[in-house]
């Protein structure tokens, strides 16, 4: 999986090639080779220069997670990090120039490798990316990535990079000084590291000269002072504490960076171990890394033949209807965008070319990108224009006799084998398609909104819905690369059902007089995008009305939480406060500064003297959205805990560090999380008893 | 138990703590050289007889380091038998000095003590001495640290004080200040600063603005708004304090503390060292008290370091006659007069750090002295001195004027 190459000039290239994995990862027999490759290089006399690069499309990936995830202590983990430690020390210290050749993307540990190398060139292509992402995974580069990169950028500059993970395009990673420099050809590449080999025949890393002063000015310094508490805090304000990973990162700035760059490798080490052995990276990783990977390579498809989706019809030109034309011809999908009007269906169509515009601006595509794009959608207003598409859409209102309708108009001219998906986020998907004279081609496609931004897709299966629309449907959605998650018929489905329990608990803790700045910190400080009240007010609070409504309707008023029905029935039809949408719901948007708490709050729910910690709000917050994610479950809405987790981190943003709000439960520990329950349950009532696969649960809803 | 005379108060002018401030150039071991000077030659002393020199100075770095209490000693050429310490309360500091001094006193081991404190802020800037609560990312995470900006602004909005508030806080400062600077009410404590061939620098405080106004406090812009909303501290307060929605920054340069360049010392003994040495006693220290409270809000010590103290003296805050309370920003007073319900006019008869500077580590020991100046001039008996101090300490210091 090593191939070791010495040209004329005795200049070894090592290429990676591993084989025993879709990608170039570091795992256990990578370590073993490479370190042999070194070692081999180096104990050749008459070796000029060490050239390290790959043989396939990818540079290294990273570390295979397998190598981490099977850490049991900090003794194992230390055995880990000490051996590319010493064999990264090696390298950089043998008196022979190391360069890396990034042909393809580096990350985490396959970037390190780079910063261990004496120069790095990159080859110029727009798919690769170059950083360290493993924060965003809940841990942080064990392989000195910390050390050196913050030695190389200066303390400052490094923060981006390891604090958010962020990573870069090489173009970009050369301005930034993530590389050294930039090639436009394999060959131009080589011929560059060979170059630089040439004329820096003993060369030093900049850490291991006596002389050497971080850049930017050392950690106890002015510079220092002014960077590391404002850093402390932007951080804190970013994750509420909740990323231990982040602040593990931060103490290896401050605590390496002041001492020798050996000892600081110890210091990376020790707050590498914690992280590795965090319940959150654990978390992480299994729904992030693993239960992410199995949605994007539809885990949940039936093994059935369907031919690829080319042409898909989107009836409805609104926000989502516009929203999926993008998405779709993006993926090279010809759309046909039917609107009532063709005015609104260019409407449509327009709001791709301004996506597109902002797009180019910020360099992110080119004029022909557009024009392509745009090429790929029709805007009609005939429904006879959708006639042979392979999926139709419907993104219409949420009005039954109008989706009816629709479905009969377009199944009329439609293929037999056309599958028809209903966009809507609330109607139950069986009852919607008994309009349908092909029930079995019948399914849900929940998109959510803004289409473009947001990468999820929960398809639902109708009572009839057949294997074949289902695997469609899953193909589709990869096509446009989105993740989906596959659920069964419900009231609101999966998701819009467990995320408005969240509003509710919120609205519900507002009529009891807790204070509404505190309601609003516990939903953000829990992990929450925002906090409820906040949501409230952006999904607009006549939606929230109208569902209260139907539920109470179709099923009796003892069905919804009394409390946030009366509230939301008020601020409806009493005081017209419909949230953003009219400037005014639980909050005031005044035109000339930031949107805040209405003092009308206030009078209509007198703040109680007696308040709630924010710890027992926010436990309450997470504890009702995970009870109804469970029931999900038990009611066979979700059949796979994978779909709960990630569903719920991309559908409505849970707190990732927990791993979703199934695993919410392990986050917290199934002893406590009952114990949560039972409390809860006492003061709030029988909405936070635990059902029974929580009761019974051993240790974890996922089998390993 | 044994008595804690005061026998003599001075300070330095304060000036600027910046580079075009007058006191720039002097170092700030001349400053603490005058003080003890003065001391010296006003009381006659014979400077053997001192027991040691205790100095609050808070940024204890560069030529503020290394113990300056003692070089100060030898630099202003007091007997070598005469040792030095340099302490850390932060803000508390000068006081602190004379509160372990007196301890030093009553304990009986001790007679004659000098302590004080030195700042020279413009020459060693505030914060540059670092700090493991500050820069420390696991010790400030850990402790929600913020800037005492932020904390002064969070206190203004739990408060509800407006920046009308605030600023006419200020504007009183200023007034009395003036009004005290014009009647001479400083004269006779404050050591002119001279250079070395006898030319007048400085004689007397140079932050006070007798042309202030509302409207010219009022055109000041918030000091503390970038550092909460964009560098994340409004969050780490607000993370604390979650009944609030948003921190309202009303503090700026003319309603908090000045930075100023300063100096003081007091000389303090045993009654039977004063009449030994045919020392005048100005008054008593009659109890002191130390406390610490939630450290984000950081500056709310005064009042419950107040109570301690008046709970120790037997005394009640209506049989104070002066209060001196550190005006590190308005919002730190106007909390203290609400939360010890004390008489407004008795606070700060003469104006305070608003108007005159906060040398961090020798204000405790200049508003001691002004408490004292004061209490004599009004023929009062009781003075209470009090300060807000970094980590939500709080200190206090009741004295008593002799009769």
């Amino acid at each position: 999986m090593i191939k070791v190459d010495t040209d004329s000039q005795n200049i070894a290239v090592i290429s990676f090639e591993v084989t025993d994995k879709p990608m170039n990862v570091v795992n256990e027999h990578f370590l073993n080779e490479f370190s042999d490759a070194i070692k081999g290089a180096i104990s050749n006399q008459n070796t000029s220069g060490v050239i390290i690069t790959s043989n396939r499309p990818e540079f290294i990936a990273g570390a295979d997670l397998e190598l981490i995830t099977k850490i049991k202590d900090a003794k194992e983990c230390y055995a880990l990090t000490d051996r590319f430690h010493k064999l990264f020390r090696k390298l950089e210290t043998s008196g022979i120039p190391f360069v890396a050749a990034i042909n393809g993307t580096a990350l985490g540990g396959g970037y390190e490798v780079a910063l261990a190398c004496h120069y790095r060139v990159a080859l110029q292509s727009s798919k690769t990316k170059i950083g360290l992402p493993e924060v965003t995974l809940g841990l942080l580069p064990g392989g000195g990535g910390t050390q050196r990169l913050s030695r190389m950028l200066g303390l400052q500059n490094s923060l981006p990079f390891l604090l958010q993970g962020k990573t870069l395009s090489p173009e970009k990673a050369l301005k930034a000084g993530l590389v050294d420099d930039i090639a436009q050809t394999k060959e131009e590449m080589i011929s560059k590291a060979k170059a630089w080999i040439i004329e820096n025949p003993k060369p030093t890393q900049p850490w291991d000269d006596k002389k050497f002063r971080l850049p930017g000015g050392e950690v106890q310094s002015p510079k220092g002072y002014q960077v590391l508490p404002a850093a402390t805090a932007m951080l804190t304000e970013k994750t509420f504490g909740n990323f231990p990973a982040a602040k593990l990162i931060l103490r290896c700035l401050y605590e390496g960076l002041q001492v020798p760059f050996d000892l600081s490798l110890k210091v990376e080490a020790r707050h590498f171990a914690k992280a590795v052995l965090s319940k959150e990276s654990r978390l992480m990783i299994r729904s992030l890394f693993y239960s992410m990977n199995e949605c994007n390579k539809g885990a949940a498809r039936p093994d059935v033949k369907v031919s690829p989706i080319k042409k898909v019809g989107i009836l409805g030109a609104g926000m989502m209807g516009a929203g999926i034309a993008y998405s779709s011809a993006k993926a090279g999908i010809e759309v046909i965008l039917k609107d009532i009007s063709q005015e609104t269906a260019e409407k449509g169509k327009a709001y791709s070319a301004s996506l597109l515009d902002k797009a180019i601006e910020k360099g992110r595509a080119t004029l022909e990108d557009k024009e392509k794009h745009l090429s790929l959608i029709t805007p009609t207003c005939d429904p006879a224009a959708v006639k042979d598409c392979d999926l139709v859409i419907e993104a219409v209102i949420e009005d039954r006799d109008i989706k009816a309708a629709v479905t009969k108009e377009t199944e009329a001219v439609t293929s037999e084998n056309s599958i028809f998906a209903s966009n809507t986020s609330t109607l139950p998907i069986t009852g919607l398609a008994k309009a349908s004279a092909r029930p079995q081609n019948f399914i849900g496609l929940h998109f959510f909104s803004p289409v473009d931004k947001m990468p999820l897709v929960e398809i639902i299966m109708g009572e009839q819905s057949s294997p074949e629309a289902l695997a469609a449907c899953i193909d589709y959605t990869r096509q446009i690369k989105k993740t989906p998650i596959v659920v069964n018929d419900g009231r609101g489905f999966y998701t819009s059902r467990c995320f408005t329990t969240y509003i509710i608990e919120g609205i519900c803790a507002l009529t009891e007089g807790v204070n509404p700045s505190l309601i609003e910190m516990a939903g953000k400080a829990a992990g929450m995008p925002v906090g409820p009240l906040s949501i409230a007010d952006e999904v607009s609070i006549d939606l929230i009305y109208h569902i209260l409504k139907q539920t109470a309707e179709d099923l009796g008023e003892d069905q919804v939480e009394p409390n946030t029905y009366k509230v939301a029935t008020k601020f409806v039809t009493e005081l017209k406060r419909l949230g953003r949408k009219n400037k005014q719901g639980f909050y005031d948007y005044p035109e000339d500064g930031p949107k805040h708490l209405s003092p009308i709050l206030s009078k209509l729910f007198p703040v109680k003297e007696d308040q709630p910690s924010l710890e027992h709000l926010k436990r309450r917050f997470l504890t009702i959205q995970t009870l109804e994610t469970a029931r999900c479950l038990e009611e066979k809405i979700l059949t796979h805990p994978r779909d709960a987790d990630i569903g719920s981190i991309l559908g409505w943003g849970f707190p990732p560090y927990t791993g979703g709000s199934l695993s919410y439960v392990e986050w917290r520990g199934p002893h406590n999380f009952r114990t949560d329950c039972n409390e809860l349950e006492e003061k709030y009532g029988p909405r936070f008893k635990a059902p029974r696969n929580i009761t019974s649960l051993d240790e974890s809803f996922y089998d390993d | 138990m044994k008595k804690v005379c005061l026998f003599d108060a001075v300070r330095t002018p304060r000036a600027k703590g910046k580079k075009d401030g007058s006191l720039h150039s002097i170092r700030p071991i001349e400053l603490t050289a005058t003080v003890l000077k003065a001391l010296q030659k006003r009381n006659e002393l014979e400077t053997k007889y001192i027991d040691d020199v205790v100095l609050g100075c808070v940024t204890q770095v560069s030529e503020q380091g290394g113990c300056i209490a003692k070089s100060a000693a030898l630099y202003a050429g007091y007997d070598e038998s005469v040792s030095g310490v340099t302490l850390n309360r932060f803000c508390g500091s000068g006081l602190e000095a004379i509160n372990r001094a007196a301890c030093n006193i009553l304990s009986g081991y001790f007679d004659l003590m000098i302590a004080g404190g030195v700042e020279s802020m413009s020459r060693v800037p505030m914060g540059s001495d670092g700090g493991a609560w500050m820069i420390d990312p696991d010790v400030a995470s850990k402790t929600s640290f913020v800037p005492q900006g932020i904390s002064a602004d969070l206190i203004a909005s739990l408060a509800k004080y407006s920046r009308i508030d605030l600023d006419k806080f200020a504007l009183r400062s200023h007034c009395l200040a003036a009004d005290a600077e014009e009647d001479g009410r400083f004269k006779d404590s404050i050591i002119p600063i001279h250079d070395e061939n006898g030319e007048l620098i400085l004689e007397k405080d140079e932050m006070i603005r007798r042309e202030t106004s509302l409207e010219k406090l009022g055109s000041l812009k918030p000091a503390f708004l970038e550092m909460g909303t964009k560098y994340g501290f409004d969050s780490v307060a607000l993370q604390k304090y979650p009944s609030l929605e948003r921190i309202d920054h009303l503090h700026h340069a003319g309603n908090s503390s000045a930075i100023v360049d300063g100096a003081a010392a007091v000389l303090m003994g045993s009654a039977e060292i004063g009449k030994k040495l045919n020392l005048k006693t100005r008054g008593y220290i009659k109890s002191m008290a130390l406390t610490s409270t939630e450290p984000t809000i950081m500056l709310t010590g005064p009042a419950p370091a107040s109570k301690m103290a008046l709970e120790k003296a037997g005394l009640t805050i209506e049989d104070i006659d002066v209060i001196e309370i550190n005006e590190a920003f308005a919002s730190v007073v106007l909390r203290f007069i609400d939360e010890m319900g004390c008489d407004p006019q008795k606070v700060n008869p003469n104006g305070g750090a608003i108007a005159m500077g906060h040398p961090l580590g020798a204000t405790g020991a200049m508003i001691l002295g002004t408490c004292l100046d004061e209490l004599e001039r009004q023929k009062k008996k009781y003075g209470l001195v009090t300060l807000c101090i970094g980590g939500g300490m709080g200190i206090a210091t009741i004295i008593e004027r002799a009769e």
